[in-house]
């Protein structure tokens, strides 16, 4: 009985060494964002609360932590209450598979990417009930709007996913980084051979996330903030911190199954402590995704809601399943090599 | 008593109090989101049962989508819960005698059942020597299995095709987008440049040209 208490604790302290980094890198990350778009914007961004601005996205958090948390009259109380739980849940759910270096995970499951798929496809439950729940027209057509897109998306995402396992023959997130390893650096990685693949995964997953240029679930110009229009103070601040966590997943996400997680891009080209992986790497990879977040919301307009439609159903999925059956072939033939060898 | 146990006993409790929350609460958006604490407590118990793989599939296809899509069409819908439950006496006698005549029949299924009841035999995929359940499945499925498997593959495209061929409705007068068309459009078909000459201001007293 003692092993078993000191295993929760253990367990228990390990989910806080990832929680609690995770909510700090949530902070900084809306700090980068707004300075990275100012900068894009030529002008200078937050640079007034502490040095350099840093304490920004703090100030922000303590400011919403101590408004008031209004409930629209008519509301359904307890799904209101519910909805940015349930947003917030699955997000950091996910981070339980996710491997930062060689037997470094919080659970090293052998269903991962299947836990992951289903972890990322619970996310919705919070935006459809806080626009149910908030009885406002405009949440109620955000949260519709939402629901529709990740449904719409999540498939190609997960084809996405399929052509990985058809690669590497396993659901095991470190066997997925294993399968990446070779002499050869970052061409070993499986962004080479499922090019479209990864493409797909990463604007899948901006779709997934709401963000622009796919955020018409927000769409402030037309439904003013969408599904949590109704919401203020920490009930507002659960939910921003769901999609910014939700984004940093996606992040390391396609880190881990196309570049390589934690292997480093000059694997075997024998360029002493380069050429050595590591969870930098990891790191490294996932700030260049993450970047990309803020890059593109910076840089493209919004699309219109049947341009999306048309996107995910017309353009992404012919292409998933055409590449899947390449994917196929390529497994078959041996042409990528998986590990060391090749496979047959 | 292990630890398992009490779980198992956790999950099964929640689910059938959700089971039966489904049909007696009022609001019907309520009543999906029971379910689908019905269907993810029953993929709890799966899990416990080391069958992961069909733990998981039911949240992502289940909880993941279908429910998704529930929960969509339920909140589009304006259901008034007084009218459904209008002809709840006058339809009570059928509704007894459907759930006598199928209580019965589980009943009977399940008495001829244990007559014939067998120890369990051991995890195939531990006796196969396969330690991950995920693994066997999939063996099993594309070996054994693999007739049956792509019957059914094939009906449930089918079924797919079917839907969408019967919903589907050719209607006239919608204005629709061509994006190939509009992604070949080139500068020649918009604009047209005339070149003609400059024109020059007049002396309005003499009329020349200045």
């Amino acid at each position: 009985m003692s092993n078993d208490l000191i295993l929760v604790a253990w367990t228990l302290f390990k989910i806080l060494a990832i929680a609690v980094p995770l909510i700090l890198a949530v902070a900084m990350y809306v700090y980068w964002e707004r300075k990275v778009i100012g900068w894009m914007h030529v002008r200078n961004g937050p640079n007034q609360v502490g040095p350099l601005g840093l304490l920004q996205a703090f100030a922000d958090v303590f400011k919403l932590l101590f408004k008031e948390i209004t409930v629209p009259d008519q509301a359904g109380k307890f799904l209101f209450y519910l909805a940015p739980v349930a947003a917030l849940a699955p997000a950091f759910a996910a981070w339980a598979v996710i491997p930062f270096d060689q037997g470094m995970a919080l659970a090293n499951v052998n269903a991962g990417l299947l836990y992951l798929l289903a972890m990322t496809s619970l996310g919705v439950y919070g935006i459809i009930l806080a626009g149910w729940a908030s009885n406002s027209k405009y949440a109620f057509l955000g949260a519709m709007r939402a629901a529709a897109q990740v449904v719409s998306y999540e498939i190609s995402m997960g084809m996405a996913l399929v052509s990985v396992l058809i690669l590497v023959g396993s659901l095991n997130m470190s066997d997925i980084v294993n399968a990446q390893a070779g002499s050869k650096g970052l061409f070993d990685w499986f962004w080479l051979p499922l090019l479209p693949m990864f493409v797909i995964y990463f604007v899948s997953g901006v779709a997934e996330t709401n963000r622009a240029p796919f955020d018409v679930a927000e769409g402030e110009s037309e439904i003013v903030a969408g599904f949590h229009v109704e919401y203020s103070g920490s009930a507002f601040a659960i939910f921003f911190l769901a999609e910014y966590a939700n984004m940093i997943l996606i992040s390391f996400l396609s880190s881990v199954l196309f570049l390589g997680g934690w292997l480093s891009p000059f694997q075997g080209w024998g360029l002493g402590f380069l050429s050595v992986g590591g969870w930098w790497w990891l790191f490294v990879k996932a700030f260049v995704m993450a970047f990309l977040f803020l890059w593109f919301r910076a840089t493209f307009p919004r699309y219109r809601y049947d341009q999306i439609m048309r996107l995910g159903w017309k353009v992404f999925i012919p292409i998933a399943i055409a590449w899947i059956f390449a994917t196929g072939l390529m497994a078959y033939y041996g042409v990528v090599t998986v590990g060391s060898e090749v496979r047959p | 008593m292990t630890l398992q146990l009490i779980c198992f006993y956790a999950f099964a409790a929640v689910m059938v109090a959700s089971a039966l929350a489904v049909v007696t609460v009022r609001n019907t958006v309520h009543a999906v989101l029971f379910l689908v604490l019905t269907f993810f407590t029953a993929a709890a118990t799966w899990i416990l049962a080391e069958a992961e793989f069909l733990g998981i599939a039911l949240i992502v296809v289940y909880v993941g989508a279908v429910m998704v899509l529930f929960l969509f069409v339920v909140m589009m819908l304006d259901i008034k819960p007084e009218s459904m439950r209008e002809g709840f006496i006058r339809f009570l006698p059928v509704g007894v005698v459907v759930a006598a005549v199928m209580l019965v029949e589980m009943l009977g299924l399940i008495g001829v059942k244990a007559m014939a009841a067998k120890q369990m035999p051991a995890d195939p995929a531990v006796a196969d020597g396969v330690a991950q359940n995920t693994a066997w499945l999939g063996k099993a499925l594309y070996t054994q299995f693999l007739l049956p498997f792509e019957i059914a593959a094939l009906i449930l495209t089918v079924a797919l095709v079917a839907a969408v061929a019967l919903t589907h409705r050719k209607r006239t007068g919608v204005k629709t987008q061509k994006p190939g068309e509009q992604v070949r459009v080139m500068r020649e078909d918009r604009i047209r440049i005339v070149k003609m000459a400059a024109e020059t201001p007049t002396n309005p007293t003499t009329g020349e040209s200045a």
